[in-house]
Parts: structure tokens; C-alpha cells; sequence
């Protein structure tokens, strides 16, 4: 407790004298409060992470680093609800969504986060016009209307032109824009990304995060992005560590 | 409706296992069509309404034999034109194999007019009338097994002892071959027609008594009355009969195998688990493969419901699909196999009834052998998923 407590501090600290400050004058999108995550295996029990504080602001680019198994996919994966918290308080947009049934945690997913992973998971049987148009259909948005959605999100992305190609038929970049595409097709505030540079060439990667630097500073998305790669964390305003599940300290770019 | 792209896109992720396994769900539902007409033809016999030709046949069991007495009475029946008849062999010609290669009926000469079916030169016809142990065989038969006019052949019967042999080896002359005439009744080469009288002079039993009569009426639309005064005669006595449709009586010699209805339902029931089995595990396999698309629709927002039901109505829809198509094809072939029947055989043709039995049953078995998949779609864990755990 005293950890996290020290881990949150130093976070804050930082945070306070930096351009983060500005999340001040933002509004708070993300907010953790003494987040903790216990896994079981068998018998044995695994704290992943340790009482957890976080803030982050609302138009925010977040890179989280740290070693493996340090934790990190884990915290995102609390973001973005795909997985519930063990103890502590996890609000997006002033919802509790630690208090969210799996139901209406699907449901919160579909409008207010965007995924974006590193090996894309775009389903290979359908175009990249389908895949993008998966989350809309959770909406009551026309066949029409979810075409003409997907198609905008597939131009910002500028891969209007392969619209009509299946996953294989296209390059690791070409399928990560794609993937951005369908995490951007609904308009949520929240992306979060694990590794989206990971398995791709340099010079795709640099497009991607070129993509998700837009998608920060232009169109106001919040943005919460694990790597490994500090060449990618550069892209982010912000870098946050993790090591045995506790934030240990935080940069701004 | 949104999600049938998803649903038809996912089935045929994986195309050659796809339409293996609906080849398999087509023959399985051709058979069902197929076998479910046989059954309703066992169930529901034709009835004698605007038929022109009645069989009269014992109502116990055709294998029973009537008295060759009834033959006056049914013929002063208002409206009876015309009454012949005819007893069943049961042999073959020199090996039990060729039995069913030739049929062997004894009959009255008259047979041939109330069965204009059967095509034969008059010569032939007069020779037959004339020679008591003479035999018309056809065409079909004829050639299978190498017979010609002129020939004196041994038939081995099965039941009856012929009284100059002391066994049942019996010696007829060829004096004809009969065509069919039309393409249709192709069936009726098969047989072999002896001449009654020398049959029962010969025999060691069951002299004056016959195994069926046949009746040709004048007016069809009073078949059913005829076919009822047919039967009153013998009401109540030691050899009630039945009077049907021919159609009606060759499924009845049919049904002499066993419980037809039984027999069918038998085969149905093995066949239908032997595909819960083998789309199931198809299924199991696809969704096996797809975990980790699964927990990315469940990561976009599709709830466990939704996953639930995209699974199930792929299970539903491979089997619809399979079972549409074969019962379709079973559609089409029945009419051939009653032409292939040479005109014995004329099943019913695919009813509505059995359109909805068949859907009820393709829809039970897509829920069946997409419950165990959808429900581990439906558990799945996102985080464990997509970890590939």
C-alpha cells in the first residue's frame, strides 16, 4: 500500500510540473484509484498489479512501458474493460465501469473504446470494409449508414482503396490501419493499443504511430498505448513505467 | 439479418471442410426424403378411387390363398368387366442367384388382357393360349439369362412340388417374349407367366385355390363400390379379402419383409446420430479455430448472447443448408426411381409435411450440435483468448 502510494506520488509529482499539467485544465477521461489485479493459477494466486493510482486527461497520449510481466497489458486491458479489478476504483468518463456486469461491460466497450492490437486480429474472412464495419453493428446505424462510416474511417486511415481486400491481401501496416480504422469506425474517446508497432517493419511502424499522433492531436482521441519500444514511446506525450505491477515513474516527451 | 454475412462468412472460412460436411448433411436428408416417401407410401396406400384395376387378395395375407370360387361371383358384380388371376412361384432358374433376375407368375391366359402392358406378338400369344406348359417370358429377363422361344427350361420353385417330378423342379416351354410398353414399366420384363391351369394340375397342393385376383372395371369412378362388393362376398368367412389398388398391393407384398415403418425409422435414427456426430465435431473444430476471433467480436462489444447465438446460427445454418439441398435432390430423384421401378413402384412425392418435419429436424440438429461450441464461444475469457491461453 505504501508502494503504491509512493508509486502514485512520484507519478503526480511528475505529471504536476510537466505538460501534463495541462490535464488540469482537461478534463480527467481515465481515473484509478487503489487498482489492484490478483490472477489464480491453480492454487496459486498472482498479484499482477499493486494498488494502482492513475489519472489520465481526457485528449491524452499515454506510451506504458516496462518489462515483461511487469503488468502493463494487464492495466490496459482493465482500461479498456475487458477484464475487471481484483480491488480498487476504475472510472472512464465518470463511469465505474469496476462495477459493471460482463453484459453491460460489452456494451460500454462498444462505444467508448477503440482496440488496437499488435497482431491486428482482423477476422480473415471478411474485407477490410466488413471488418471495419464489425463494431457498427452493434449500433442501430443502417446498412447504408455503416458503409458510409466504415468508408470515412478506412479514407482517414488512407486505405480507401483496398477497401474490398481480405487481411492476407494485405501488408502488416496496411492491416494495422485497418485495425485503427475499425477501433476509430464508432467515435470513442479511448484508445488503447498493445505493442500496435510489434510486429511491424520501421518504416510501417513510424506510420502507424504517425497515425495514432493524428488521431491524439487532430480528432481528440485518448490515447493509452503499451510497448516496448521507446522509439514508439516517443511518439506519446507521456510515458508511464511499470515494474512488478507498480508505477514507478513517469516522463513527458 | 445484420449478422448473416458474419455468420456466412465464418462457415465457409474454411471452404473444403465445408462442403465436405455438407455433402454429408445432403445425403443423410436425401435419404430421410427419400425413405420418408417410402414410408408414407407403407402408411397411406392409394385408395381405389379412379383406378381402373382392382386387386383382390386375401385380407389376412397375400401369401394366403383364395378359392378359386369367388371367381363367378366377383364376375357378376355390376360393373366388373373383366376378372383374371394369378398365384406367385417363387423360383429361379438353375441358381438361386437369378431369382430376382425372373419373377415366376402363374396366370390365367386372360392375364394379358387386363394387362395390356405387356407387349407380345399375337403368335406368340396363341401359342401360350395353346401349350399348357408354356411359359412367356421377357424381354429383360430373357436376355439376362440367355433364354429363347423354343427353349424348355427347369425352374427349382421354393414352395410348391410339381406332382411328375416328385420335388419342385418344374419344366416349362418358352413360346414367347413380351416387351413392355412403355419405357416406364420396364420392371415387368423381369417376370416369367406360366399357365395356371397346368400349375394347378401339377401341384401337390393348394389345388382350386388362388393367390390373388385381378378386376378390371368399366367405370374407374366406381371402383371403390366394386372394391367393396368384392370384399362383402367373403365378409365374415373363412377367407375375407381385400380388395386395393395395385400400387397398394405391391407395397403390401413388399411389406411381407418386415415392419417397413420400423426399418426405416431404424435407418433414419442411425443415420441422423452418425451426423450429430460428425458435424458436431466439425463444428467443435471450427470454433476450436476461431477462439481468438471470437474474443475479438466479445473485445468490439458482441455480449455472450450474440457469440452464443452466431455460433449456433452457423451450426443452423450449415445443416439447413446440407439438408435443404438433399431433400431437393430427393425431390428430383423420386419420380426416376418410380420409372425405375418399371411402373410396381410409385412413391409419393415430397410433401409439405415432410419439408416440415425435415426443417424441424435440420434446426434440432444444428441447435444440438451447435450447443457445445456456442456455449464455449459464449465462456470464453478475452483476456485468456487472446493470450492464446
Amino acid at each position: 500500500m505504501a508502494r503504491a502510494s509512493r508509486s502514485r506520488s512520484k507519478f503526480e509529482e511528475k505529471s504536476d510540473n510537466n505538460e501534463v499539467g495541462a490535464k488540469n485544465a482537461m478534463s480527467t477521461l481515465v481515473e484509478i484509484r487503489n487498482l489492484s489485479k490478483t490472477y489464480e493459477r491453480g492454487k496459486q494466486k498472482v498479484e499482477v498489479l499493486h494498488h494502482i493510482n492513475l489519472d489520465i486527461a481526457e485528449g491524452d497520449f499515454f506510451a506504458l512501458m516496462g518489462p515483461s510481466g511487469s503488468g502493463k497489458t494487464t492495466l490496459l486491458n482493465l482500461i479498456g474493460g475487458l477484464d475487471s479489478p481484483t480491488d480498487g476504483t476504475l472510472s472512464v468518463a465518470g463511469q465505474r465501469i469496476d462495477q459493471l456486469g460482463e453484459g453491460a461491460l460489452a456494451k460500454w466497450r462498444s462505444s467508448n473504446v477503440g482496440f488496437i492490437f499488435q497482431f491486428y486480429n482482423l477476422l480473415p474472412m471478411l474485407s477490410a470494409q466488413k471488418n471495419v464495419e464489425l463494431p457498427l453493428l452493434l449500433t442501430k446505424l443502417s446498412s447504408a449508414e455503416r458503409k458510409r462510416n466504415a468508408s470515412i474511417a478506412l479514407q482517414l486511415v488512407g486505405l480507401a482503396d483496398r477497401a474490398s481486400h481480405k487481411p492476407n491481401e494485405l501488408s502488416g501496416g496496411q492491416q494495422q490501419r485497418v485495425a485503427i480504422a475499425r477501433a476509430i469506425v464508432s467515435d470513442p474517446k479511448l484508445l488503447v493499443c498493445d505493442e500496435p508497432t510489434g510486429d511491424l517493419d520501421r518504416q510501417s511502424a513510424e506510420d502507424v504511430l504517425g497515425l495514432l499522433q493524428s488521431l491524439n492531436r487532430d480528432h481528440g482521441k485518448t490515447i493509452i498505448m503499451v510497448t516496448h519500444d521507446p522509439k514508439a514511446a516517443e511518439h506519446a506525450r507521456h510515458t508511464l513505467h511499470l515494474d512488478k505491477g507498480m508505477l514507478v515513474e513517469a516522463q513527458t516527451a | 439479418m445484420k449478422y448473416l454475412h458474419l455468420v456466412w462468412a465464418a462457415l465457409f472460412r474454411r471452404k473444403t471442410r465445408t462442403i465436405f460436411t455438407l455433402l454429408s448433411v445432403l445425403a443423410a436428408f436425401l435419404l430421410f426424403g427419400m425413405l420418408d416417401a417410402v414410408r408414407s407410401a407403407f402408411d397411406a396406400p392409394p385408395s381405389a378411387a379412379g383406378v381402373n384395376r382392382l386387386v383382390v387378395s386375401s385380407r389376412i395375407s397375400i401369401i394366403q390363398a383364395l378359392p378359386q370360387s369367388l371367381l363367378a361371383r366377383i364376375q357378376a358384380i355390376p360393373g366388373v368387366e373383366q376378372v383374371t388371376y394369378a398365384n406367385w412361384f417363387g423360383g429361379y432358374y438353375q441358381e438361386p442367384k437369378n431369382q430376382n433376375l425372373m419373377f415366376q407368375i402363374a396366370v390365367n391366359p386372360n392375364y394379358l388382357d387386363v394387362y395390356p402392358e405387356f407387349s407380345i406378338p399375337a403368335d406368340q400369344r396363341k401359342a401360350f393360349e395353346q401349350t399348357r406348359t408354356g411359359a412367356l417370358i421377357g424381354a429383360t429377363a430373357a436376355k439376362a439369362l440367355g433364354i429363347k422361344i423354343g427353349d424348355k427350361i427347369p425352374i427349382k420353385g421354393a414352395i410348391y412340388t410339381s406332382k411328375s417330378s416328385g420335388d419342385t423342379s418344374w419344366t416349362f416351354d418358352i413360346v414367347g417374349i413380351f416387351k413392355a410398353s412403355e419405357e416406364k414399366m420396364r420392371g415387368l420384363e423381369n417376370q416369367m407367366l406360366f399357365r395356371w391351369d397346368y400349375f394347378d394340375e401339377a401341384r401337390t397342393f393348394g389345388s382350386g385355390t388362388i393367390g390373388w385376383y385381378v378386376v378390371r372395371v368399366a367405370d374407374p369412378k366406381q371402383s371403390e363400390g366394386i372394391a367393396a362388393a368384392v370384399d362383402a362376398i367373403s365378409a365374415n368367412s373363412d377367407h375375407e379379402t381385400k380388395t386395393q389398388t395395385e400400387q397398394a398391393f405391391n407395397l403390401a407384398f413388399v411389406k411381407q419383409l418386415g415392419d417397413i415403418g420400423l426399418i426405416v425409422g431404424a435407418i433414419m435414427a442411425a443415420v441422423f446420430f452418425t451426423l450429430i456426430l460428425l458435424t458436431g465435431n466439425t463444428m467443435a473444430q471450427a470454433v476450436r479455430e476461431r477462439i481468438p476471433e471470437l474474443a475479438v467480436l466479445k473485445t468490439l462489444g458482441f455480449s455472450n448472447r450474440s457469440v452464443l447465438g452466431l455460433v449456433l446460427a452457423e451450426a443452423v445454418l450449415l445443416i439447413v443448408l446440407g439438408g435443404a439441398l438433399g431433400l431437393l435432390l430427393a425431390q428430383v430423384l423420386l419420380p426416376a426411381v418410380n420409372a425405375g421401378s418399371g411402373g410396381r413402384m410409385n412413391f409419393p412425392p415430397i410433401g409439405m409435411n415432410t419439408w416440415l418435419v425435415g426443417l424441424a429436424l435440420m434446426v434440432g440438429i444444428g441447435l444440438i450440435v451447435g450447443a457445445l461450441p456456442a456455449l464455449r464461444g459464449m465462456r470464453l475469457r478475452i483476456v485468456d483468448a487472446l493470450a492464446g491461453r
